[in-house]
């Protein structure tokens, strides 16, 4: 209860943040806020995820009337512009977002790499951020005061299936010292930040890492390090890299009869392995961001459909077996879009500067 | 056939032409302050275009590796940024200066092997040797690997800011502009075209060829270096194969600018920047989604249409604009 | 005025928050501390060096020869589906002088057409293969009447931009004709376990690994012997010798360029079943067969098959040993080294590569 409390709070901060500057749109009555998305490029299947999002939280929102700020009731647009996955377009393009159409709120983009090179951009127009899809630890020790994020950083994607495997292992009377964890992920910013934090974990409970490959963004095959996991039998393997990583992991896994007492990986939602794989995709535990037996509810998307990122829950393991859902980056980004509505509405002054900035105590 | 780009580059009414344009470039931050970031990337993509075009326009080694020297630069400078705690200005200047050394050390030192090579093979070595170096530096830890790198924000005013980076790309693209029309006009210019035109013949001659090509090379990379150190700082966040060894853009688009404005001229990889970048940037404005299609598009078009170039194109259709003592391909009809 | 009040209790709320313990922040500081204060960096392992973890990989290698053959026999089986791609780019290359930088593309062209068989038309993914060809043959035509024979007769880099052109082109039609996603063929095959569950080999890497044999044998008998084959040799040889032998060149390059595409077809069609297929996962498969086409030395059929399995093996050595992220940098500082060598070694002959 007090997480939510404590989530509340950022919230209303957040709410702080966005209410106060005063609304310049082009439309008198829109809000127009501005983001960068990678409709084209590697990242373009999540990319189209959190677009989708954005605009079903803006139609949400605008149905009912659109947000409220100072007495005055304004719709909300949003302004894309293709990032084509690659960071350097990505600030350029948020870059002509402030600049040229003069917007005054950014959402945020897809992947921990093209936050991570929008945020310098919003930091130094002072211009908030609410990003999602952002959740390498890195983008949040940088002191930057106008980055938002609602959701849970990467090193706890996987944290909670080492704490399984922690405790299964405790319960069989193993020594923790016996146990191996393999870690195969992509070299980018989202998947090494995932690795940290296995790493971290292990280092704490005194597990070993056996196995820690990082394999090329383009990689189209992952047999060469399955081999090692076959020769060095660890306990948890754990893949992670967007969704072709989980595609051929759940793969070749099968593929290779890689035997191995636990697996673990990231953006099984988003990849649909259940319905691309069926059988084959059991018994993999895949971090979420949220579930489908949480029951937050909330006044714009009602119970079922929306739920509030809570820490506890963010960790929440599940088997994917059991549920088609909506891909995990369409339910995030809404949430962002949506908060950013709700703090909106609840707060400030309209005036040029955020009065709230927030602490600048560290 | 040398000496005609530099009868047209200052004379008369183009000297005219030429410091109205100083003047629009000066006067830019001031009058279009929306867009100085995207006239400052401008100056950046002229300067591309132009060191492409030492060694592939007027050298004939076409490479497709120049990249590895903006992510040198651009690598070298974010790091001494990060580890040198000078002040903000200082560390850039060392920064900048520590990247050109990096840049042309290992031009001087990869150019003794790769123009050895010729032709094709050129081109892909030096393609294997971007991609490479993205992969290296996407695996080295100190440089943040796969990760990727921040770089330290400006500490003045914003608008300070744009205007401090964009001055600083258009002095680049100057010097680099100025640095290149001297040295294509001196005898080390002609040696270069000698090279290109018959390197075996060129050798015969007495020329050190190995020791032309070199020092070719390291030209580009002295300014591609620098160029790479400001986009490093102008975009903020350096990632190994997107930002800093982008083949597949950057490296890619060097090449296209050069032939889109003409190989081998003085003003056509600057022409052929300008239009290449405002092309890029409308379509990213008007044209959401299909963006990619429509620059498939150009591309397909540009080198269908015009192989030779827009300033290759002028030249062959108005010869006499460009000096009256070219001469004519025995064969064709005088103008 | 009220709005004034929430923003002022957020504030308020936001410093005594800033006060609690935030473990997974807290856990960040202080890793970032630790990399920063010259301790311990978070990314070293129980201090594992790169040097340290290679050797003791090797070990492996040594302790348990078994992995070796795995390793061997993935590396082959990888190999093949890049010797087609990459036996269709040498063939454009010799006997077109253009380096088809879409090949990735026709790849992916292929993937898809094996993915519409399997998921819409709801037919056995292996009929994907030689429809994959079919598609690959027309698009490879119509890509040639339309780009790139108005650049065939000029220099290399100027078929180059335009194959560049056409290749993000198509990419980016492929991504409005069937989304971003990537997407798979489930073959349910299995695997074949061999040396006691030890070595497990794909069924469908092996039926790939079969059929890249017969296309390959199929179409060096088809260059020997067909009529159509000998042109298209003759042509490679001297373009302008065959055209005053009545060749129509124009023809044999319209044919060159479109078996190709459909070699990349039937190829997509396999990399449907066996990796995954997205509208962007092209290039790597243009690379690649470029790195295998200049070990192999242009002109060199032969060789591409051969160098196209010694890169696949070599890279699963690579990456086993060195750990996964240092294999493309292992292949292109490789694909480097091979070029200066060679040219060094011709240079003491006073002769260039070229």
């Amino acid at each position: 209860m007090m997480q939510i409390s404590k989530i509340l709070v950022r919230a209303s901060l957040i709410a702080a943040a966005l209410g106060c500057p005063a609304v310049l749109a082009q439309a008198q009555d829109t809000i127009t806020l501005g983001a960068a998305v990678s409709i084209t490029g590697k990242y373009a299947t999540n990319g189209k995820n959190t677009q989708d999002g954005y605009d079903l939280a803006v139609k949400q929102i605008n149905d009912k009337g659109g947000v409220e700020v100072g007495g005055k009731t304004y719709k909300l647009a949003v302004k894309y512009y293709d990032d084509e996955s690659t960071p350097a377009r990505g600030a350029q393009l948020v870059e002509r977002l402030i600049s040229q159409d003069g917007v005054k709120f950014v959402l945020g983009p897809y992947s921990s790499g093209m936050t991570k090179a929008i945020a310098p951009v919003t930091e130094k127009y002072k211009i908030p951020m609410i990003e999602a899809n952002g959740a390498d630890r890195d983008l949040f020790t940088q002191g930057y005061k106008y980055l938002f994020a609602v959701l849970s950083t990467s090193d706890q994607y996987i944290a909670s299936a080492v704490q399984l495997l922690a405790e299964l292992s405790q319960e069989q009377n193993k020594d923790l010292k016996d146990v191996k964890i393999a870690i195969a992920i992509e070299n980018d910013p989202f998947s090494q930040d995932v690795r940290n934090g296995v790493a971290e974990d292990a280092q704490e409970l005194g597990m070993k890492v056996v196995i820690d490959d990082k394999l090329p963004p383009d990689f189209s095959d992952m047999s060469s390090t399955l081999t090692k996991v076959k020769a060095l039998k660890p306990d948890l393997l754990v893949v992670s890299g967007h969704t072709k990583g989980v595609l051929l992991g759940v793969r070749q896994v099968a593929e290779q009869k890689i035997d191995v007492p636990m697996l673990a990986a990231t953006h099984c939602d988003s990849a649909q392995i259940i319905e691309k794989f069926g059988k084959q995709a059991e018994y993999w535990l895949c971090g979420s961001q949220w579930d489908e037996s949480l029951t937050y509810k909330d006044d714009l998307f009602g119970k079922a459909r929306f739920r509030r990122a809570v820490r506890e829950d963010l960790t929440t393991i599940r088997r994917p077996t059991r549920l088609p859902s909506p891909p995990l980056r369409s339910r995030c980004s809404r949430d962002a879009r949506h908060r950013a509505a709700l703090m909106r509405r609840k707060c400030g002054t309209p005036s040029r500067r955020p009065i709230c900035k927030p602490s600048t105590a560290t | 056939m040398r000496r005609e780009a530099l009868t047209f580059a200052l004379r008369g009414p183009r000297l005219a032409a030429a410091l109205i344009l100083a003047a629009l470039s000066l006067a830019a931050p001031f009058l279009f302050p929306a867009i100085t970031v995207q006239l400052a990337l401008l100056w950046i993509m002229v300067v591309f275009a132009m060191t492409w075009d030492t060694t592939g326009g007027q050298m004939g080694y076409n490479s497709f590796g120049n990249v590895l020297f903006v992510g040198l630069g651009m690598y070298a400078c974010a790091v001494v940024q990060r580890d040198f705690g000078l002040g903000y200005f200082w560390t850039l200047a060392a920064g900048l200066a520590v990247g050109a050394l990096i840049a042309v050390t290992v031009g001087a030192v990869l150019g003794a092997g790769m123009l050895g090579l010729r032709g094709h093979y050129f081109a892909i070595g030096t393609l294997g040797l971007g991609i490479a170096a993205g992969e290296i530096a996407s695996s080295w830890e100190y440089v943040g690997a796969g990760g990727g790198l921040t770089v330290p924000i400006y500490p003045g005013d914003i608008a300070f800011r744009t205007g401090f980076f964009y001055y600083q790309c258009l002095m680049l693209a100057l010097a680099t502009f100025l640095a290149l029309r001297w040295l294509y006009g001196t005898r080390f210019g002609l040696a270069l075209n000698a090279i290109r035109d018959d390197e075996d013949k060129a050798e015969a001659m007495g020329l050190h060829t190995t020791r032309y090509k070199t020092v070719a090379w390291c030209t580009a990379a002295f300014f591609l270096s620098i160029a790479g150190g400001i986009l490093g700082n102008i975009i903020g966040f350096i990632d190994p194969r997107d930002t800093a060894f982008a083949s597949s853009s950057y490296g890619i688009w060097m090449v296209l600018m050069a032939i889109l404005g003409g190989k081998g001229t003085l003003w056509g990889p600057v022409v052929g920047a300008v239009i290449f970048h405002l092309t890029q940037e409308l379509f990213w404005t008007y044209l959401l989604g299909w963006q990619r299609v429509a620059l498939g598009l150009l591309i397909v078009l540009i080198v269908v249409f015009f192989p030779q170039g827009i300033f290759g194109w002028v030249r062959a259709r108005w010869p006499e604009r460009f000096g009256a003592t070219v001469e004519k391909p025995a064969g064709t009809k005088s103008a | 005025m009220q709005d004034g009040q929430h923003a002022a209790v957020a504030l308020r709320k936001w410093a005594s928050l800033r006060d609690l313990p935030d473990p997974a922040m807290d856990r960040a500081l202080s890793a970032r501390r630790l990399s920063e204060g010259g301790g311990l960096p978070a990314h070293k392992l129980d201090g594992n060096c790169a040097a340290a973890r290679a050797m003791a990989n090797l070990d492996v290698l040594i302790a348990a020869p078994v992995f070796a053959i795995q390793l061997l026999v993935d590396g082959i089986l990888i190999g093949a589906v890049f010797a087609l791609v990459a036996y269709g780019m040498a063939l454009v290359w010799g006997v077109m002088n253009v380096i088809n930088i879409a090949q990735g593309e026709f790849v992916m062209l292929g993937g898809y057409t094996g993915v519409v068989c399997a998921r819409y038309l709801g037919i056995s993914p292996f009929f994907g293969i030689p429809l994959g060809a079919a598609v690959g043959f027309l698009a490879g035509l119509l890509v040639y009447q339309l780009v790139i024979r108005r650049v065939v007769e000029h220099d290399l880099f100027t078929s180059l931009l335009a194959a560049f052109g056409v290749s993000i082109l198509l990419a980016q039609l492929l991504n409005q004709a069937f989304g971003p996603d990537e997407v798979v063929i489930d073959t349910g095959l299995g695997s074949l376990n061999l040396f006691g569950n030890m070595v497990s080999v794909s069924v469908i890497k092996l039926v790939s690994c079969g059929l890249t044999v017969a296309i390959g044998g199929a179409l060096m008998l088809f260059l020997k012997r067909s009529r159509l084959g000998q042109a298209i040799r003759a042509t490679a040889q001297n373009a302008r010798a065959a055209r005053v032998m009545g060749i129509d060149t124009d023809r044999i390059y319209a044919m060159t360029f479109a078996i190709n595409a459909a070699i990349c077809g039937a190829a997509g069609a396999l990399v449907a079943m066996i990796w995954v297929v997205s509208p962007y996962a092209g290039l790597p498969y243009t690379v690649r067969s470029f790195t295998i086409v200049i070990m192999a030395g242009l002109g060199n059929l032969g060789g591409v098959i051969l160098s196209a399995f010694g890169l696949g093996v070599i890279e699963q050595f690579a990456s086993f040993i060195f750990g996964a992220e240092t294999e493309f940098a292992f292949v292109f500082s490789f694909l480097v080294l091979v070029l200066i060598a060679r040219s060094l070694i011709l240079q003491r002959q006073r002769k260039v590569l070229r």
